[in-house]
């Protein structure tokens, strides 16, 4: 007999009672758990979204020019000693310190060229890496695959008077229109798209590029750290971060988790108070096992270690049942609450060992002021025999 | 020198403006081997006589000295490990924790005590043995007759060899039949040299004992 017994004892004999505490804490663990990693595998999959949707890193020829266009005007700029990057250069971006979180790296060269009698923009692009960046576009008709393959923009189709399947003659050679975007409403609507290296010849920029977007899957790496790093590499261009997708993807992520994180403060709180009410109630019903306890010279601290050995019994399994029970619900609850159909749950150790350390800490807190309410009870008022 | 001197004990209890003296001066002296009863009726402060004599409750003015040792001088738990040590109860109402069987019941002052389980179960069997309850080991209290549960609550008190067996009205729940086996066990622990004071308002009880001490009011009557 040692007093782990007693309270082993205790908790087999008062089954209903420490079923409500271990269900109480377990769904208080199990909501936390589920929020916590719906919360992380949510961001994940909004991060991974937003990285696929759209270039967050702007590589410029370096220049003293100063853009003069808003909302969408231009009204030209004054540039001078413009430089030039070469395509070659953009190599190196692969060779940075966080080259793992560069997912597309999309070269453009941009020139003005008369098609039809129409002055249009012909941007030359990889059409793979430019279609995994822009996921958003819509292509009627195919996907630009040859050299020759054109996709144009839906104004640039209709003041061209084309559609897919269409040939267009520009500068002197025959080029098939694979596709015709849908409308974007941005820029891209009145563009004229073509393979990199066939726009680089009509152009005259052999191995020259204008600029480079760049996604950066940066859920692990700053995207300051990035900047500079592509900076040193290709000192002749101008490498800056497009703040705007940057911060509104970090502040969407950042109230996320605030909301999610005050979910879990409300649960740990009530979590606590029924702790608190179980175990005081425990303590109240005892008050005669308790004053016997006493009596026979058992030490305030002796009392103190059967109640917090008890809770800390229910706290462990409540925290192993919450994490399991929690895992489950996210699990659950993802394709739900995920932007994307193949989002995945993350599985962190962090949580695991954090939920059952939670569940032990809120157990044994909650029931410190109990235990401490046992211990100090007067045998003589606790027998009333005496 | 006595096992046990009460010296001019006084116990004053306070409720609001109200002030009850439950002891007025008492003064008991005991030997070692004795058999004491203390009777008196409902009121009379016999039971905070035992408590304060069980170490449990802080006389107002006064000493209570058990062998050499002056128990309301002890600081802090050392009073709790007395009581461990040198003291065994017996409860009015036997007070076994219900979720623990008879064997586990009596082995509940050893749970504090560096002993090896095995040392501990032996000395519980042995102390239910002596009450003649070897075959009941694994009962639950609930599965006992109320003469068995009280000897279980004996078991506990004399499993720690203490030096003072403290017993409050032991046979008031019990029919007369088995009050009458109950002091009779009683009695054959003092013969094997238990030191037992008992608190009890049958008089027939009396009859079992060395001396009866007699409480009125907080004072001693008379001890006969």
């Amino acid at each position: 007999m040692q007093l782990h017994n007693i309270s082993i004892n205790n908790l087999k004999r008062r089954k209903a009672k420490m079923a409500f505490l271990t269900i109480g804490l377990t769904v208080g663990i199990a909501t936390i758990v589920t929020l916590v990693t719906l919360t992380r595998s949510m961001s994940s999959d909004i991060e991974r979204k937003m990285d696929e949707f759209g270039a967050n890193i702007l590589i410029t020829p370096q220049s003293n020019g100063l853009a003069m266009n808003y909302g969408g005007i231009s009204l030209g700029g004054v540039t001078f000693d413009q430089r030039e990057i070469l395509e070659s250069d953009l190599a190196k971006i692969k060779t940075i310190k966080n080259n793992k979180n560069v997912s597309a790296v999309s070269p453009k060269v941009l020139g003005g060229i008369t098609v039809n009698n129409h002055d249009v923009l012909l941007v030359g692009v990889h059409f793979e890496s430019e279609l995994k960046m822009k996921q958003w576009w819509k292509v009627f008709g195919s996907e630009p695959k040859e050299d020759h393959d054109l996709l144009l923009g839906t104004d640039a189709a209709k003041v061209l008077n084309v559609s897919p399947g269409d040939k267009l003659t520009i500068k002197g050679e025959s080029f098939s229109v694979a596709g015709v975007l849908d409308q974007t409403g941005s820029q891209d609507d009145s563009l004229v798209f073509a393979s990199l290296s066939k726009a680089q010849k009509m152009l005259g920029k052999e191995g020259k590029i204008t600029l480079a977007e760049v996604a950066a899957l940066c859920s692990g790496c700053p995207i300051g750290d990035m900047v500079t790093q592509i900076a040193e590499k290709i000192p002749d261009a101008k490498v800056s971060a497009i703040q705007q997708v940057v911060e509104g993807r970090l502040k969407a992520l950042d109230q996320f988790k605030r909301f999610s994180y005050a979910m879990a403060g409300v649960v740990v709180f009530i979590g606590s108070l029924i702790v608190f009410v179980t175990m005081m109630g425990s303590v109240n019903e005892r008050t005669t096992e308790i004053g016997v306890f006493r009596a026979i010279g058992f030490r305030k601290s002796h009392i103190m270690r059967i109640i917090l050995f008890e809770a800390a019994l229910v706290s462990l399994l409540a925290g192993f049942l919450g994490y399991a029970f929690g895992l489950g619900g996210a699990k659950l609850a993802l394709p739900f609450m995920a932007e994307s159909k193949n989002a995945h749950l993350i599985l962190d150790t962090t949580v695991a060992f954090g939920s059952i350390g939670l569940a032990l800490t809120l157990g044994l807190l909650a029931s410190l002021y109990p235990a401490l309410h046992a211990s100090k009870m007067d045998p003589t008022e606790a027998l009333r025999a005496l | 020198m006595a096992l046990i001197e009460i010296k001019n004990v006084k116990k004053l209890y306070t409720s609001g403006e109200d002030t009850v003296e439950a002891l007025r001066g008492v003064d008991i002296s005991i030997e070692a081997g004795e058999f004491i009863t203390i009777m008196g009726q409902s009121g009379s402060g016999k039971s905070t006589l035992l408590s304060v004599l069980g170490g449990m409750n802080h006389p107002t003015t006064g000493e209570v000295e058990m062998a050499g040792v002056k128990l309301y001088q002890l600081p802090g738990e050392k009073l709790a490990d007395f009581r461990a040590q040198n003291l065994g109860f017996v409860f009015q109402s036997f007070h076994l924790i219900p979720y623990l069987t008879a064997l586990e019941n009596v082995m509940l002052p050893l749970a504090i005590v560096k002993m090896k389980s095995s040392e501990k179960i032996d000395a519980a069997k042995c102390a239910l043995e002596r009450v003649g309850l070897g075959g009941k080991l694994d009962r639950l209290p609930n599965q006992l007759s109320g003469g068995e549960q009280e000897r279980v609550a004996i078991a506990r008190a004399i499993v720690n060899n203490p030096h003072i067996l403290l017993a409050d009205e032991p046979t008031g729940n019990l029919d007369s039949k088995t009050s009458e086996e109950v002091m009779a066990l009683f009695r054959e622990l003092n013969d094997a040299g238990q030191t037992v004071v008992m608190v009890t308002h049958n008089p027939e009880n009396g009859a079992y004992s060395d001396r009866t001490i007699s409480l009125r009011d907080g004072m001693v009557l008379e001890q006969a």
